[in-house]
């Protein structure tokens, strides 16, 4: 796609945001389904950051995004009462995290990398199980909610007004997907597409690459982890599951779903999975084998993504 | 305290036995054609479920010889249809594919028998303890143990005495050797996944009489058994078994004194591991 197309197709998306609030009723759909489908495609637009610009496959990204969740449920319920406070712990907690157990697995590549992960992240799956007195166990955390945020001048009523918090979320969207954009258009970014491409020629380069994998890891975790608090803040609950290996595969199939390859793929990914599941789960109780076949068909028939299919179609 | 300590141990080393027979068969596939099978768990529970069927007909000796039989060739057919078109792919691909399976499969067993944990019967003889002061030490556990040790020492002999085996272990190094030396490796692969899939069935017979038959009985033996592999060392059918086993142990007797980690606790010997030796226990260097 030349420069001009693809401005405009930027345009178009944050047009398309801006004004989501206003026309999704008319097409059957609800503001906080929006705020769900935006939370979610921030979390697969991170996961993409790895996987597709990377070319690492991490199936543990909803560890950094539960933490994120419980972080921010955590400290509402326990500490202050403050939506902004919320964030800030979530994202700690996810970040630091992330770096500590990137700096264990960062040598390791392909599948091997894939199952350290999942493994990985069903450490804290089980503390937000087990610790029951602190976490509500299987049960969940719930009795708190998120608040209206104050800015000095006014306050936002996050709360009551389900618009405002769709503002918020596309805000925290818009920054976190800006600074993905520029890091991608950096030398930084520029190297782990070289990376991606063929991490031999990029070592022989004289590039530290494990060092580059494990900083998109943690940047990669630290936007995940922003996801997680604003789901937490969007349920106004934290689910043990939202930590679990099951939570992670969705992330990775939004980011196929919609083109590993293409920047904004993994939004259109999670705008049809999210209205997928929405639909499926209120019609039968066999969801699970929908979303296993919807799965298993993606991988068979639509691997390159809805995204990655109009590219090549407009590519001569 | 010692007798409790040492039924821990015991139950540790039978969930061990479990883990180890659930990783050996996701090991084998891992290594020869490079799928992580998610779904491995998904097949475990066919298997017990096909020998709940199979009780009321031909009791629990003949379920216990033909469920197995028959989930290999469910997974036979799975390999054929579903992840043959997948090789030479980004593994990114194939575990997506078992991934959606596992969904697809736990749910199926849900529907078809029921969400409730259904009871699984073994022989009378089997259950009953077989000393007053060990009470732990039912037959059926005994037996459980004695069946994995004679699972593994012929899986062993499979692969180091037959000729499948032979291609099976040079395949797991250089498959493109082996088929240049004119062994059909898509029949290879197959066969190998069925073998696979052969013990996933036989531990979700052995599961089913030890914890009860439901649903989600794979999805809870899974992740452990990823772990096995990891600290024992991909590519180490060895390996697999020790760490099958470690963290069995290790699981049963943190039991005993804080029994809210037992589950956490394999996580934290693989973050142990890992960065002493990133290779895992018995893992060759440089293979992955």
């Amino acid at each position: 796609m030349n420069t001009f197309g693809k401005r405009a197709a930027d345009i178009a998306v944050w047009l398309l945001l801006l004004s989501m609030p206003y026309w999704l009723n008319w097409i059957g759909g609800y503001t906080s389904l929006g705020s769900r489908v935006l939370v979610l495609a921030l979390a697969a637009m991170s996961l993409n950051f790895l996987l597709g610009f990377t070319g690492v496959l991490s199936f543990g990204h909803a560890a950094y995004f539960g933490l994120g969740v419980y972080g921010a449920a955590l400290t509402i319920k326990y500490l202050t009462p403050s939506t902004l406070a919320g964030i800030a712990v979530g994202v700690i907690a996810g970040t630091v995290a992330a770096a500590i157990i990137g700096a264990l697995i960062v040598r390791l590549r392909g599948i091997y990398f894939a199952m350290v992960t999942i493994a990985f992240g069903q450490v804290f799956y089980f503390i937000a199980y087990r610790w029951n007195s602190v976490t509500g166990g299987d049960d969940g955390l719930s009795g708190w909610q998120r608040l209206p945020i104050d800015l000095g001048f006014t306050t936002v009523d996050i709360l009551g007004n389900d618009k405002a918090f769709y503002y918020l979320v596309l805000a925290c969207f818009a920054i976190a997907v800006a600074i993905m954009a520029a890091l991608l258009r950096s030398p930084f970014g520029r190297t782990l597409l070289a990376i991606r491409e063929n991490e031999r020629r990029a070592r022989f380069l004289g590039i530290p690459v494990d060092r580059h994998i494990w900083l998109s890891w943690v940047i990669s975790c630290l936007f995940v982890s922003l996801a997680g608090t604003l789901y937490a803040f969007l349920n106004n609950f934290a689910d043990p599951h939202d930590l679990r290996w099951d939570q992670s595969g969705d992330f990775v199939i939004m980011a196929v779903l919609g083109g590993m390859r293409v920047f904004w793929g993994p939004l259109i990914g999670a705008a049809i999975f999210v209205v997928l599941q929405d639909y499926i789960s209120s019609e039968t109780a066999n969801w699970m084998s929908f979303i296993g076949l919807f799965f298993v068909l993606v991988v068979l028939f639509f691997p390159r993504g809805v995204l990655g299919l109009i590219q090549r179609r407009a590519a001569p | 305290m010692t007798q409790l300590l040492l039924f821990n141990l015991f139950n540790g080393l039978i969930i061990g036995a479990f883990y180890a027979l659930m990783a050996l068969g996701l090991s084998l596939i891992l290594n020869l054609s490079g799928v992580i099978n998610f779904a491995h768990g998904g097949f475990l529970a066919i298997g017990g479920y096909l020998a709940y069927m199979l009780i009321p007909y031909i009791g629990f000796w003949g379920a216990l010889a033909v469920a197995p039989v028959l989930t290999a060739g469910l997974g036979l057919v799975v390999e054929r249809v579903l992840i043959r078109p997948l090789y030479g792919r980004d593994p990114l691909y194939s575990l997506l594919l078992t991934f959606g399976l596992a969904f697809i499969l736990e749910d199926g067993t849900r529907y078809i028998w029921g969400p409730a944990t259904l009871p699984f019967a073994v022989p009378g003889w089997l259950s009953s303890p077989l000393s007053n002061t060990l009470f732990f030490l039912t037959g059926y556990r005994m037996f459980m143990v004695a069946l994995v040790v004679v699972a593994v020492i012929g899986l062993f002999l499979i692969l180091n005495r037959t000729r499948l085996g032979m291609r099976i272990r040079a395949g797991t190094l250089d498959l493109e050797t082996v088929s240049v030396l004119g062994v059909n490796t898509r029949i290879l692969r197959n066969l190998n996944f069925g073998l696979g899939i052969y013990l996933a069935g036989l531990a979700g017979v052995l599961a089913a009489g030890m914890l009860g038959l439901q649903p989600t009985i794979g999805s809870t033996l899974i992740m452990p058994s990823f772990v096995a592999i990891i600290i024992g060392g991909l590519g180490s059918l060895p390996g697999t078994l020790l760490g099958g086993l470690l963290i069995g142990v290790a699981s049963g007797v943190t039991t005993v004194f804080f029994p809210s980690a037992s589950e956490a606790v394999i996580y934290v010997i693989m973050g142990l591991v890992l960065p002493v030796r990133p290779r895992g226990l018995l893992g060759e260097e440089g293979r992955f």
